[in-house]
C-alpha cells in the first residue's frame, strides 16, 4: 500500500529508505525511523485495538508510552511472540509483523463488541453484585466465560530463545529523560566534571523537541541543539548515554532501575545480542527530567478512532512527516494544541475548527490559527462523535446553550492540559504538593537526594526549563564533588504555555450524563462509572480507582488518572488534594520479566555445588539429588539396576564388605584459640573441657529456645584447636550462629572461627574391610584399634597429602572419614576405590547412607527433626552435659511446654507385616476405627526397607513414645490400615559392637 | 536495596553483602538460667518493632564478616548512623522528636 | 439494604445506575460503643460483621486510618488454602475455607471465590517427605489434599516445567482442589456493607493514638485523630501496625513487620488455570480473572513500615518463575508493590485475649492472612463477645511463646503461607 498520508515536506525520516511491514496480515511500506504507528497512520490507519471490557473500536491516542488504546502483538518468530506491544514505541524494522488483540474474528467484526450493548448491566463493579446464583455457577460458567473474554494478548506458549542482560553502574549524577531540561542537566553537571549517565526511553534524544516545531535553544532549532548536544555528549569520557532506556522505578538510597531495549528495533537482531539490558544504578544525585504528559478531553463518545491527543499528531506530522488525517478538528481547553492545528494547516491539511472550552481564548498561537483561517469556536464544547470504525462527525455546542453544530471530519485532536510525570519523584518516597490554580501535581518535600527540572517539576516555558536544568545539573555535580570551573551557558525561546487547561468531565460528560465519555480508554472507565462509584460510597480515590478499575490497565492511567480523580472531587464536593492521590507505582512503564530476570536462568538460576568426586561419581553411573545448592549422589545403579536393588546392594555390601561415600558436602567449621573449649561448651550441649585430644564427639547444637539446630561430630586436634563438622545445608548457618555469639555475646573469649567446608574433601570408607582398604595409603598414623579406636582423630598423610583422619561410623560400622585437602580428593578417591575393589567394597550415595544410619537409629536434623525437636524428644539426653550451668539453649529447654508429658519421642516401628515400607510422612494413631478428624499420636521420620535386616524399618515420633515401647499403633493410609509394633530405636547390632570391629 | 556503611571497613556497601541479624541491645543474661519464663520470654521473642528508628544489627557477611549495630528509621529505611558492637546505644532523642 | 439480584441490575441499567445506594455509611464517630474494632481490612471488617449478625452486638465501630481494605487485604496475592500440617492450623483453616465456600451469597457480595486448586511444587527429597507428611496428616483430619507425580502436575498446570535438567526439578506436588483465590477488595467491601447494613459504624480516616485504660487497667476506650471514643472492648486487627497499637496498652508482642512484594504482569488471555506456589524457589504465581499474573514475593530481611521493597526481592522472584514457566519472559511487570506483613516466632497468628482486660488481638499472620479471613474474623468475634476464645483459635495464645507450645507451621515445613 502507498503512505498516501505521508507528506514528503514534512518530518525528519528519508523517504527513500522504506520498510515493508504487516498488520494482520495485510501488507504496507512505512520508513526508516518510524514507529509501527507512525507507519500505519502513514498509511491512513487509526484503528488498532479493540478495548477491555466493551471491545470497543480503538485507534492510536497517543506518540509515547502513554498509549492505553494502541496495542498489539508483534510476532518475530514461533517462540518470539510479544503480546501488549504499543504501537506507539515500537520502533518499524523490515519485516515486522503485527496482528491486532482481543477481536474475534477480526479487528473490523469483533462479535466480542455485543458486550458494548449491555454496557448499562456492565457499569463499575457490576460483578460484585452478580453471577452470584446459583452458587456453583462461578466456578463452572461466569468465571471461565470472563476469563476467556478479559485478558488482552496471548502470552507466549514456548520457551523464549532471547537471552537478557544486566549491570549496575555507579555515577555522580543520573538524568532520567534526554529532552531539553535533560540534555540542559547533564551537560552542565558534564562539564563541572562528575560522571554523569543520562536516560532516554526514545530512540533519539529531544523529549517534546521533536514536535515543538518553534523551539529554539542556543541559536538553533530545538531538534538540532539536542542531537548535537547529544553527539557532544557521547563523545565525553564521563558521560553515558542511554537511548530506548526507559528508568522505570526509583529504590531506597538512590537505586534506580532502569531498562534498556537492545534489538527489538531491529530487522536481524544478532543471536548473540540480548534483547534488552536491566540497569541498576546508584547515583549520588539524580535528575528528573521526565517531561509532561498530555490529557484527552473526557466527552460523550470521546473514544473513536481517529480521536487522538493534540501533541501526537504534531509529533506524527513534525517528525515523521504524517498528517493524521484528512480533515481535523481540535478540542482543547488550553493553548499547545492550537500549535498542532497551526502545523497541520500549515503542511497542507484542512483544519475546520478549534474547539474551545474556554470563553475568551487569547495570545498569539490564537491570533495565529485565525489568522491561517481556522475556525475557533470559543466557548464551545464537542458534545457527540460519530463513526463505527473511524470517527466521522461531531457535533459540537456553545457552552452556554445555543444551537448544535456538526463538523464532518476524519480526526479530532484534544488536549485538557498536561501532567506533569512525577511518577520516579513519587517512588522516590518525595512528597506530592497540589498547584491549585493549574490543577496538578507537582514534587513537594524530597526524601531521597533528587531534584526535577522542566516539565516534570511544573516549569513550562523553555527558556526558564533551560535555566533550571543547567542550574541542577551544576548543583548536583557540585554536591557530589566536582570541581570544574566550567560553566555552561545558554539560551532558549519558545513561544507555549503549558500549565493551563482543566481536568474532569468536560460538558455533556457532566453528572446526569448517561454518555460514554471514557476517562480510561483501556478499561472502558467512564466519567459515570466513577460518579457511579461515588455514589456507592467510595469515597477515598484509591476505592474509586479499584472499584472502577481506572488507572489499572498497561498504561497506569498516565492520561487518565487526573480526570478520574478530578471527577470524583466534584462529585465528593472536596478539594483535589482531600480525595488523594493513588500511589504511583514502579514500573513507570512495563518491564520483561526476562530482563529482570537478566542470567538467571537454567543453570545459572542458582549455583550447583560439586564435590571433586562428581566426576568419578557421574562416570560410575550415579543417580543424584539436589540437597541445598549441593547435587550430591544419590545411588549408584549397576546393571540397569532400579534404585530399590541399587540400595539393597549398597546397604549389603557396605556392611559385608566395606562402602565408600562421599561425604564432602558436609559443613567444616576449625574453633581455635585459647578459650576454644569454653566456647565450644556455650555452643553445644556437650561438655568439651575434658574432651582428650585425638578423641571425637556428637556434638548437638541447640537454639535459645532449646530446639535441636545442628548435629554434628566434633574432633579435638589440640588443646586448642577443634575441628567442628555440620549438617550439610547446615553449615553457614551454624557458622553465622557461632559469629553471631562470639562476637556480640561473648566477645571476650579467644576464638578465631574459619570455614573449612570447601578446603576439605572427605572420603568415608566404611564396613568391616574398611581398615584394609585404607590402610596401605595410611602414612605416619597407627590406625590399630588399639591406638585408634572409634572416635578418636588423628593428622598425617594419606596418599602422601596431609590429611586428618577421623575414626568413626555413621553406619554402625568399623569406619573412618579421611580428610584431604580438596584438590586432592579425586585422587585419593581413586585410590581408595581401587583398593576397595579388591575386598569387593561397593561406592554408596546418600540414600544407603540414609538406610545404614537409620538401622542404627541415627537422626538426620531435618528429617527426624523439624524445629520444634528437643534433644529429650529425639532420645538424646545423654548429649547434654549434666554439669553444665550454661549453653545455648540451657534456659529455652526448662519451659514448661518443653519438660511436659505428652511430647512426641522419636522411637523405631516395625511393621506387622515386615515386607511393607511405611511411607515418610504417615501419621500415627492409637484407634484406627475413631471418625476424621483423627487424633494422631505422631508420624514417620524415616522409613526403609531394611535388606540387613529382612524386614522394614522406621523411625517415628510418637507422643510419649519411650514408654510405648512393645505396643501396636496404626498407620491409617487411602487403601487400608498398617499395624506397627513400637520398638527400639536400633534395629541393627542393638550392643554396637560392629564399631570396634 | 539498601546502602549500608560498615564501621568496621568505612565504607558503604550494597545490601546483599549483608545480612540483616535482628534488634539490637538486647544482650543474653550472664544468669540466663535463672531468667522466669516471663523474662526468658521478653528476652528470647518480644521485639520492639518500632515504626521510626529502629535499633538493630547487621553483619557484613560478604565483607569483614563482623556484627555492627545500626539506627535505620523503619517508615523511610534511611540509616542515621552504624556503630561497632561494644558501643552504647547513641542518643538519638533529638532526630526522633525532631520527627 | 438494597438486595442485589438479577432484577435490581436490569432495573439500575435503566436508569443508568444512578439508584445504587451507597454500599457502606461514613458515619461521624459516636461518644461511645461496645465494641471498637481497630483496623478495616478483611479481619477487623469481618470481626464486625460477625458480630453484629452471629453476636447481636451491633454497636460496633471499625476505626481505620486510611481507606478500608488499604492494607495487607488489598495488597496479597490472595491465596486461598487449608492444607495445613497442624491439628491446630488445618482447624483455623479449614474453617475458614468451609466459610470460603458460601461467602459471597451470606454476604450478597460476589467475593468471587474461586476453588481453581493450589498446588504446592516439592523440588528435592526433603519436599516431597514434608508434603507427603502434610498430605498424610490433612487427609486424617479430614483436609484436602493429594500427591500429584510431576507428570499429573504438568496436566494441572500446562505452563509447568517439569523437565528433568530444571536446576530445581519438579518432583511431585500436593494439590488441594478447593483451594484457590477470591476477589481481595471484595472481601473488605463485601463485609463492610454487610456490617454497616447490620448497624456497624464504618470510620475511616481515623487513626487510633492511645489506648484508654481505667483505674482497674481495664479498657475504657481509645484516642483517636477524630477525638476519644468510649468502648468497653476493643479488638486490634492491624496486621503490620499491631506491635505499635499493642505498646499503646502497654502490652508487648512477640512481632517483627517486614515489607513484602508482589507484582503483576500485563494481562493476557487465560494462560494458568491455577495457583501454584513454589516454597523452594519462591515462586507464587496465578492469573486473575482479568487476565494479569499475579506474582508474590518474598519479604526483605529487614523490618521496616515503608511498604517498599527492593528490586532484587521481585528479580529473585522472576528468575524462580521463569525457570518454572520459560515461556513467560517475554511477559512484562505491569505494576508491583508492597505491604507490611506482621511476623511472630512461630509463623502463626496470635488470636487472643490479652493480658489487659477487654482488649483482644488478632495479628501475626505474617503473608498467610487473607486466606484465614473469614474464620479469623469469625473466631474473633466469638472471642470479643464472649470473652473467651472459639475452641478453634484457643491455640493461638500469647502465652505460649512463654509457655514453649508453639505452632510452628514455619518450621516443620519450611513452607510459606
Amino acid at each position: 500500500m502507498t503512505q498516501a498520508f505521508r507528506i514528503p515536506s514534512a518530518g525528519r525520516l528519508d523517504t527513500g529508505r522504506t520498510l515493508d511491514f504487516t498488520f494482520d496480515g495485510k501488507s504496507f511500506t512505512g520508513l526508516e525511523g518510524d514507529t509501527l504507528a507512525s507507519a500505519l497512520l502513514a498509511n491512513g490507519v487509526h484503528l488498532t485495538g479493540r478495548s477491555f471490557k466493551y471491545h470497543r473500536p480503538r485507534g492510536i491516542l497517543s506518540a509515547g508510552a502513554e498509549e492505553p488504546n494502541a496495542l498489539v502483538g508483534i510476532h518475530r518468530d514461533e517462540a518470539r511472540r510479544t503480546p501488549n506491544v504499543r504501537t506507539t514505541i515500537q520502533e518499524l524494522y523490515a519485516g515486522l509483523t503485527a496482528v491486532s488483540q482481543n477481536r474475534w474474528p477480526s479487528l473490523s467484526f469483533d462479535v466480542g463488541a455485543i458486550s458494548n450493548l449491555g454496557a448499562p448491566f456492565f457499569s463499575a463493579g457490576f460483578y460484585y453484585k452478580t453471577f452470584m446464583w446459583p452458587r456453583a455457577a462461578w466456578e463452572r460458567l461466569y468465571e471461565p466465560v470472563i476469563r476467556r473474554t478479559a485478558g488482552l494478548g496471548v502470552a507466549p506458549d514456548k520457551p523464549d530463545p532471547d537471552h537478557y542482560s544486566n549491570r549496575f553502574a555507579h555515577c555522580d549524577v543520573l538524568v532520567i529523560g534526554g529532552g531539553a531540561a535533560g540534555l540542559a542537566a547533564a551537560l552542565a553537571a558534564a562539564e563541572k566534571g562528575a560522571s554523569v549517565i543520562i536516560a532516554d526511553e526514545q530512540a533519539a534524544l529531544g523529549g517534546s523537541l521533536r514536535f515543538e516545531s518553534g523551539a529554539e535553544i542556543d541559536g538553533r532549532p530545538g531538534w538540532e541543539w539536542a542531537q548535537e548536544t547529544k553527539t557532544a555528549l557521547r563523545a565525553r569520557d564521563n558521560v553515558r548515554v542511554l537511548t530506548r532506556t526507559t528508568g522505570f522505578g526509583y529504590y531506597a538510597h538512590n537505586m534506580l532501575g532502569l531498562v534498556e531495549r537492545l534489538t527489538d528495533h531491529l530487522a536481524e537482531p544478532s543471536p548473540e545480542a540480548p534483547r534488552e539490558r536491566l540497569w541498576q544504578v546508584r547515583a549520588k544525585r539524580v535528575v528528573l527530567a521526565t517531561g509532561a504528559i498530555e490529557r484527552h478531553m473526557v466527552f460523550p463518545d470521546n473514544d473513536r478512532p481517529g480521536v487522538m491527543l493534540a501533541s501526537a499528531a504534531r509529533t506524527y506530522l513534525n517528525h515523521y512527516g504524517v498528517a493524521v488525517g484528512r480533515k481535523v478538528s481540535v478540542y482543547t481547553a488550553e493553548d499547545s494544541a492550537y500549535a498542532a492545528a497551526i502545523d497541520l494547516k500549515k503542511s497542507g491539511t484542512d483544519v475546520l475548527a478549534i474547539v474551545d472550552l474556554r470563553t475568551d481564548p487569547e495570545g498569539a498561537l490564537v491570533e495565529q490559527a485565525r489568522s491561517l483561517g481556522i475556525d475557533v469556536f470559543a466557548g464551545h464544547a464537542v458534545t457527540g462523535t460519530e463513526g463505527r470504525l473511524r470517527v466521522r462527525r461531531v457535533s459540537i455546542s456553545p457552552v452556554s446553550g445555543g444551537p448544535r453544530r456538526e463538523l464532518e471530519i476524519d480526526t479530532l485532536l484534544t488536549s485538557s492540559g498536561w501532567t506533569p510525570a512525577v511518577h520516579l519523584f513519587s517512588q522516590s518516597r518525595g512528597k506530592l504538593a497540589f498547584d491549585e490554580e493549574n490543577q496538578r501535581f507537582l514534587p513537594g518535600e524530597y526524601v531521597q537526594d533528587a531534584v526535577s527540572v522542566g516539565a516534570c517539576n511544573g516549569t513550562s516555558d523553555l527558556a526558564e526549563t533551560v535555566a533550571e536544568s543547567l542550574r541542577a545539573g551544576e548543583t548536583a555535580a557540585k554536591e557530589t564533588g566536582a570541581k570544574k570551573r566550567k560553566t555552561v551557558k545558554f539560551e532558549a525561546q519558545a513561544s507555549e504555555d503549558w500549565s493551563s487547561g482543566m481536568a474532569g468531565a468536560a460538558p455533556g460528560a457532566k453528572s446526569g450524563s448517561k454518555a460514554m465519555a471514557f476517562v480510561d480508554f483501556q478499561h472502558d472507565v467512564t466519567a459515570k462509572d466513577i460518579r457511579q462509584a461515588v455514589r456507592e460510597g467510595m469515597r477515598s480515590i484509591e476505592h474509586v480507582k479499584r472499584f472502577t478499575t481506572t488507572g489499572m490497565a498497561t498504561d497506569q492511567g498516565k492520561t487518565s488518572n487526573i480526570h478520574g480523580l478530578a471527577i470524583a472531587s466534584e462529585m465528593l464536593g472536596k478539594p483535589i488534594p482531600q480525595v488523594g492521590l493513588t500511589t504511583f507505582r514502579s514500573p513507570y512503564t512495563p518491564v520483561t520479566f526476562g530482563a529482570l530476570v537478566g542470567h538467571g536462568r537454567g543453570k545459572l538460576f542458582e549455583p550447583t555445588r560439586r564435590t571433586p568426586i562428581h566426576s568419578w561419581a557421574e562416570a560410575h553411573g550415579a543417580a543424584f539429588e539436589p540437597v541445598g545448592q549441593w547435587e550430591r549422589a544419590w545411588y549408584f545403579p549397576q546393571n540397569g539396576e532400579d534404585m530399590h536393588a541399587a540400595v539393597a546392594r549398597e546397604c549389603h555390601t557396605t556392611r559385608q564388605a566395606a562402602g565408600i561415600f562421599d561425604a564432602t558436602t558436609l559443613g567444616k567449621i576449625e574453633v581455635v584459640g585459647p578459650d576454644a573449649a569454653r566456647f565450644m561448651e556455650l555452643m553445644y550441649t556437650n561438655p568439651w573441657q575434658k574432651l582428650a585430644v585425638g578423641r571425637c564427639r556428637y556434638g548437638v547444637m541447640l537454639r535459645e529456645d532449646g530446639f535441636i539446630y545442628d548435629d554434628g561430630v566434633v574432633g579435638r586436634l589440640a588443646e586448642d584447636r577443634f575441628h567442628v563438622t555440620t549438617t550439610t545445608g547446615g553449615a553457614p548457618r551454624v557458622l553465622n550462629h557461632m559469629e553471631d555469639y562470639l562476637q556480640t555475646e561473648f566477645p571476650e573469649l579467644k576464638v578465631w572461627l574459619t570455614s573449612t567446608s570447601e578446603q576439605w574433601a572427605v572420603i568415608a570408607v566404611q564396613g568391616p574391610k574398611s581398615r584394609d582398604i585404607i590402610a596401605p595409603f595410611v602414612e605416619d598414623i597407627d590406625i590399630s584399634d588399639e591406638a585408634m579406636p572409634h572416635m578418636s582423630v588423628r593428622e598425617g598423610r594419606v596418599c602422601g597429602v596431609p590429611a586428618r583422619l577421623f575414626r568413626l561410623s555413621f553406619t554402625g560400622e568399623r569406619g573412618f572419614e579421611i580428610n584431604v585437602p580438596a584438590d586432592y580428593g579425586l585422587s585419593v578417591w581413586e585410590a581408595v576405590w581401587a583398593e576397595g575393589q579388591k575386598y569387593g567394597a561397593c561406592a554408596y550415595g546418600t540414600e544407603t547412607m540414609h538406610v545404614l544410619r537409620a538401622e542404627k537409629g541415627l537422626i538426620i536434623i531435618g528429617q527426624e527433626t523439624d524445629g520444634t525437636v528437643t534433644p529429650d524428644d529425639a532420645g538424646l539426653n545423654w548429649a547434654i552435659g549434666k554439669k553444665k550451668t550454661d549453653f545455648v539453649g540451657i534456659r529455652g529447654l526448662q519451659r514448661p511446654d518443653l519438660v511436659a508429658k505428652g511430647r512426641k519421642q522419636l522411637v523405631g516401628l516395625k511393621t506387622t507385616d515386615p515386607k511393607t515400607v511405611l511411607e515418610e510422612g504417615a501419621q500415627v494413631v492409637a484407634d484406627p476405627d475413631q471418625p476424621v478428624p483423627m487424633k494422631m499420636i505422631g508420624h514417620v521420620t524415616s522409613s526403609y526397607w531394611s535388606e540387613n535386616c529382612g524386614h522394614s524399618i522406621a523411625l517415628a515420633l510418637i507422643e510419649d513414645g519411650r514408654e510405648r515401647m512393645g505396643e501396636k499403633l496404626f498407620v491409617p493410609m487411602p487403601d487400608g490400615v498398617i499395624e506397627v509394633e513400637v520398638t527400639s530405636t536400633v534395629f541393627f547390632d542393638p550392643d554396637g559392637e560392629r564399631t570396634n570391629g | 536495596m539498601l546502602l549500608i556503611h560498615c564501621p568496621y571497613c568505612e565504607e558503604e556497601r550494597p545490601e546483599p553483602e549483608f545480612r540483616h541479624a535482628g534488634e539490637a541491645h538486647i544482650a543474653r543474661a550472664e544468669n540466663i538460667t535463672e531468667l522466669s519464663d516471663e523474662e526468658f520470654e521478653r528476652h528470647f521473642f518480644i521485639r520492639s518493632n518500632p515504626k521510626g528508628i529502629a535499633f538493630e544489627r547487621w553483619r557484613h557477611m560478604h565483607g569483614c564478616a563482623r556484627f555492627f549495630n545500626a539506627a535505620r528509621d523503619t517508615l523511610s529505611d534511611k540509616f542515621l548512623v552504624t556503630y561497632k558492637i561494644g558501643t552504647p546505644k547513641p542518643d538519638l532523642s533529638g532526630e526522633i522528636r525532631r520527627k | 439494604m438494597r438486595k442485589y439480584s438479577v432484577f435490581a441490575i436490569a432495573r439500575e441499567a435503566l436508569r443508568g445506575n444512578t439508584g445504587w445506594p451507597e454500599q457502606w455509611g461514613s458515619p461521624e464517630p459516636k461518644k461511645s460503643y461496645d465494641v471498637i474494632i481497630i483496623g478495616g481490612g478483611g479481619h477487623g471488617l469481618g470481626a464486625a460483621y460477625y458480630l453484629a449478625k452471629e453476636h447481636g452486638i451491633t454497636n460496633v465501630a471499625v476505626l481505620e486510618k486510611g481507606w478500608l481494605g488499604g492494607g495487607n487485604t488489598g495488597r496479597n496475592t490472595t491465596i486461598i488454602r487449608s492444607n495445613y500440617l497442624y491439628d491446630e492450623s488445618a482447624g483455623l483453616y479449614n474453617h475458614a475455607l468451609r466459610l470460603w465456600g458460601g461467602l459471597s451469597q451470606d454476604l450478597n457480595y460476589n467475593v468471587m471465590y474461586s476453588a481453581r486448586g493450589v498446588m504446592m511444587l516439592a523440588h528435592n527429597v526433603h519436599d516431597v517427605q514434608v508434603f507427603k507428611r502434610h498430605i498424610h496428616a490433612n487427609r486424617l483430619n479430614g483436609v484436602e489434599n493429594e500427591w500429584l507425580t510431576p507428570e499429573q502436575a504438568k496436566e494441572y498446570c500446562p505452563p509447568l516445567n517439569i523437565s528433568k535438567d530444571a536446576r530445581y526439578p519438579v518432583m511431585g506436588a500436593a494439590l488441594q482442589r478447593r483451594g484457590g483465590t477470591a476477589r481481595h477488595d471484595a472481601v473488605a467491601w463485601g463485609y463492610a456493607r454487610g456490617a454497616s447494613d447490620r448497624g456497624v459504624d464504618i470510620i475511616q480516616n481515623c487513626e487510633v493514638t492511645g489506648i484508654r485504660r481505667g483505674r482497674d487497667g481495664a479498657v475504657t476506650g481509645v484516642e483517636t485523630t477524630r477525638g476519644p471514643i468510649n468502648a468497653s472492648k476493643v479488638g486490634v486487627s492491624a496486621a503490620g501496625h499491631s506491635s505499635v497499637l499493642m505498646q499503646m496498652a502497654d502490652v508487648q508482642v512477640p512481632l517483627e513487620s517486614f515489607p513484602l512484594q508482589a507484582l503483576v504482569s500485563e494481562p493476557v488471555k487465560p494462560v494458568f488455570p491455577c495457583v501454584v506456589m513454589s516454597n523452594t524457589v519462591h515462586a507464587y504465581i496465578s492469573q486473575s480473572d482479568k487476565g494479569e499474573l499475579v506474582i508474590g514475593a518474598g519479604t526483605d530481611q529487614y523490618t521496616s513500615y515503608s511498604q517498599t521493597g527492593s528490586l532484587a526481592i521481585l528479580q529473585h522472584t522472576l528468575d524462580a518463575i521463569c525457570e518454572l514457566y520459560p515461556m513467560f519472559t517475554r511477559m512484562k511487570m505491569m505494576r508491583s508493590w508492597g505491604g507490611v506483613v506482621d511476623v511472630t516466632p512461630d509463623r502463626s497468628p496470635i488470636l487472643a485475649k490479652t493480658p489487659v482486660k477487654g482488649l483482644y488481638v488478632n495479628c501475626g499472620w505474617g503473608t498467610g492472612g487473607f486466606k484465614a479471613t473469614p474464620g479469623s474474623a469469625h473466631v474473633f468475634a466469638h472471642t470479643i463477645a464472649r470473652d473467651e476464645p472459639h475452641p478453634i483459635n484457643a491455640p493461638y495464645t500469647l502465652e505460649r511463646f512463654r509457655t514453649g507450645r508453639l505452632i510452628d507451621e514455619a518450621a516443620a515445613a519450611a513452607v510459606a503461607h
